[in-house]
């Protein structure tokens, strides 16, 4: 079983993990002034990434944490994890398997 | 095909698995110092260390996640312990939610106790991954509990209560494999 680090509770296996899509996509800071145009990206646009893409996910059946994650779409490799909030680590090629 | 070492099933006895008495649960929230302040008015240190459980008395506290404690107290002691919570929280924000009904709690024990929850939990439940002292929320194949190994061969396990009879009935046919 593919086993996802948590950067709280260490190794475990994926079926405790949750997707959650696409991350450090951050809300526009006043809806309000946001245009058409903007507000239609934050809400519904996502990159596709093929090979290493940042992504959210939640340890939603183990602390219940969201944090982020750099996983390589093309081999489903973890390269490395972090807590949400902190920023993304510098892009590494440590993906390929 | 029968392991020679593995010691005879116990499920005549029933002793592998046997429902705990009602208790009082708790869940906390809160930061450091509601969790320091939490830890004096309950009587147990609210462990700080990811998945570990800490026990003084008939009380427990276990970690569930970076700001979110599991507390367990005896059915009587309810009144007296919301109390002291309260009191002692009072000016700190927090949050504790009595979830005593939700859940009900069964122990798993004896030698194959490890090989029974290993049926059905993807967690590795080896004493050196697993040891005594550690807890954590994960799952029993589709059922969400909470696991605490309480001693080498001893696991209690917290489970919804509207879960309970999927778990149970898991376990039980999990344990017909050891009459093999």
């Amino acid at each position: 079983m593919l086993l996802i680090e948590c950067p709280y509770c260490g190794p475990r296996p994926e079926l405790e993990f949750a997707y959650g899509g696409q991350a450090h996509i951050a809300r526009p800071a006043d809806p309000s002034k946001a245009s058409d145009q903007e507000w239609l990206e934050f809400l519904y646009l996502r990159d596709n990434t093929r090979g290493l893409f940042a992504e959210r996910w939640r340890h939603a059946r183990g602390c219940g944490r969201f944090f982020n994650a750099i996983r390589d779409t093309t081999t489903d490799h973890f390269v490395v994890t972090y807590k949400a909030g902190e920023a993304r680590p510098a892009p590494t090629a440590g993906g390929a398997r | 095909m029968s392991d020679p070492k593995r010691q005879p099933p116990r499920i005549e006895s029933r002793a592998w698995l046997a429902p705990l008495p009602a208790a009082t649960r708790f869940i906390f929230r809160g930061g450091a110092a509601a969790a320091q302040a939490a830890s004096r008015a309950f009587g147990v240190e609210l462990p700080a260390t990811a998945c570990r459980a800490n026990v003084a008395g008939a009380r427990a506290a276990l970690w569930l996640g970076p700001d979110e404690q599991l507390l367990i107290a005896p059915e009587g002691d309810a009144t007296a312990a919301r109390a002291a919570l309260a009191a002692a929280l009072e000016s700190i924000p927090h949050s504790i939610v009595d979830i005593s009904h939700r859940q009900v709690a069964f122990e798993v024990k004896g030698p194959d106790a490890e090989w029974l929850l290993q049926a059905g939990c993807p967690l590795d439940l080896d004493a050196s991954q697993f040891p005594v002292g550690m807890c954590t929320r994960t799952v029993y194949l589709k059922a969400e509990i909470t696991l605490w190994r309480t001693g080498a061969d001893t696991f209690r396990l917290e489970i919804w209560r509207s879960f309970a009879e999927y778990v149970v009935g898991m376990l039980e046919e999990s344990a017909l494999e050891l009459t093999a």
